[in-house]
């Protein structure tokens, strides 16, 4: 038996299938992963995010402590609520862990990151953090809630707190506002808007209640996957870990390079890759041929072995198969795949798939 | 818990036999098998004219979340594939044991139908592999 969030009742109770994800017993589907994933895509859907660690960050030095920690540069975030993607890399430029971080204050940041890496983070974390007198503090009261699709906001508002209604309804994207031990950021992991509520765990159920009578729908971990792989979104621990840079993770729009002197951790070993012409391209793929792309399957280019499918699946919206794939530099245009002994055509596309409820690549 | 016809004949891996009593059977997989797979989305038939063994794969069924080898529960020459799951997969999931059908065989070895499970064994092996 794995880790039980506080919904884990709840999902039974509304007829979830439990599968394991790293270290917890969470939801898969609640009887069709695509009416969810459609949902979602069109309306709204909500997923027990609860697995995820929501971890402060406080002290006078907690601004230059983050700025030496990851990769993209904090510095960046100026206005109160505000959020950023980053990497958190180890001395050899490998990723530990991907996450956001809020600027809430400046003695006061929150972080989200994985589930499965939550241990070492916080090792990490409690490693770097005295040099700068900064205080980590992994906030296991806290209940998270992603509720995602085109009407999730407008479902949600009025379920807040009302003291948190108007921040709530007055967020731009990748922005966040708190009242009390409630926090609401209009973040994802879906491509869709929406929101991500983080709320004390004694509240977490009625809540979640409160969104499905509203009209939400529950949705599994499923289609949380089918739906981050369309955004072209990476997961972490599939599509990169800690023996891969963000160089061949398509994340190198998150290394903040500028200020030159800014000197954070993994800084030494990206730079050396930098413009290296042998980094593997990190590409989309669509399936041309029958099948369905899968994690390891082999990347083939011009009869040679070109790379490897980082995460595959069925993208329902596009109702074709679809996969983030690590490649030699060269592939381009077309490839193939080795599914199950045979070599089936792909094209080599640029995410994001899906966006927005839309289509952004020809399928 | 899942439907169990008991005019059908079950292997253990999940796939259900209908025997049309002419010397060919019907083939598919079960409703119980389809629900742990989830909504399937491809579906991969072995060509008519082939010829199948008893416990040998010769069909893929994968799901939004995994692919799933179907083993022939008989010997036999394949005479008829469901082509109509090539487009609509998802018959399967809502018709298992009728439309959702895979292939049907002509038996190379009619004994073997007497090797196969009926409905009350084949509800203990889901049971055993509920535990």
């Amino acid at each position: 038996m794995g880790n039980r969030t506080i919904l884990f009742d709840t999902h039974n109770s509304m007829g979830a299938r439990i599968v394991p994800f790293g270290g917890w017993d969470m939801p898969l589907h609640y009887g069709s992963q695509l009416e969810e994933h459609h949902a979602v895509r069109k309306d709204a859907g909500m997923f027990d995010v609860c697995h995820m660690t929501v971890v402060d960050l406080t002290g006078d030095r907690v601004r230059a402590f983050l700025r030496h920690l990851l990769a993209n540069d904090v510095a960046r975030l100026q206005e109160s609520g505000k959020a950023l993607y980053s990497c958190m890399l180890n001395e050899q430029g490998g990723v530990i862990d991907d996450l956001i971080v809020y600027f809430m204050h400046e003695t006061w940041f929150r972080m989200v990151v994985n589930a499965g890496t939550t241990e070492k983070d916080l090792a990490w974390l409690n490693r770097q953090a005295p040099a700068f007198d900064v205080t980590v503090n992994p906030r296991n009261d806290l209940a998270m809630i992603a509720v995602q699709g085109p009407h999730a906001r407008h479902k949600a508002l009025l379920q807040l707190p009302v003291p948190l209604q108007e921040p709530a309804a007055d967020l731009q994207p990748f922005y966040a506002a708190t009242a009390a031990d409630w926090f609401v950021g209009r973040t994802g992991y879906t491509g869709e808007d929406g929101f991500e509520v983080m709320l004390p765990e004694t509240e977490a159920v009625a809540f979640w209640q409160a969104l499905a009578d509203a009209g939400v729908r529950p949705c599994g971990l499923g289609a949380r996957d089918t739906l981050r792989l369309e955004a072209g979104m990476n997961l972490y621990g599939s599509d990169m870990d800690e023996t891969i840079s963000p160089l061949e993770a398509g994340l190198n729009w998150t290394i903040a390079w500028e200020p030159a002197e800014r000197a954070f951790i993994g800084r030494q070993a990206l730079e050396a890759r930098k413009g290296d012409p042998a980094n593997r391209r990190f590409v989309g793929l669509v399936l041309i041929g029958r099948g369905v792309l899968r994690d390891h399957q082999k990347v083939f280019f011009n009869d040679r072995e070109a790379g490897e499918i980082t995460s595959g699946g069925f993208a329902p919206t596009l109702e074709k198969s679809i996969a983030l794939a690590r490649v030699s530099p060269e592939v381009s245009g077309e490839c193939e795949v080795e599914i199950r002994g045979k070599r089936v055509p792909a094209r080599v596309v640029r995410p994001p798939f899906v966006r927005n409820g839309k289509a952004r690549v020809e399928v | 818990m899942s439907n169990v016809p008991n005019d059908l004949k079950y292997a253990k891996t999940h796939e259900w036999v209908r025997d049309e009593e002419d010397g060919t059977v019907v083939i598919g997989i079960t409703d119980h098998a389809q629900e742990l797979l989830g909504d399937l989305v491809f579906v991969e038939l072995p060509e008519v004219g082939d010829t199948v063994d008893a416990g040998a794969e010769c069909a893929v069924v994968e799901s939004v979340k995994a692919a799933s080898d179907v083993y022939s529960p008989v010997s036999g020459e394949v005479i008829a594939i469901n082509e109509t799951l090539v487009d609509t997969p998802e018959t399967v999931n809502q018709d298992a044991f009728g439309d959702g059908w895979l292939f049907q065989v002509r038996l190379s070895a009619p004994a073997e139908l007497d090797d196969l499970l009926d409905a009350d064994a084949y509800s203990d092996v889901m049971e055993s592999e509920a535990h």
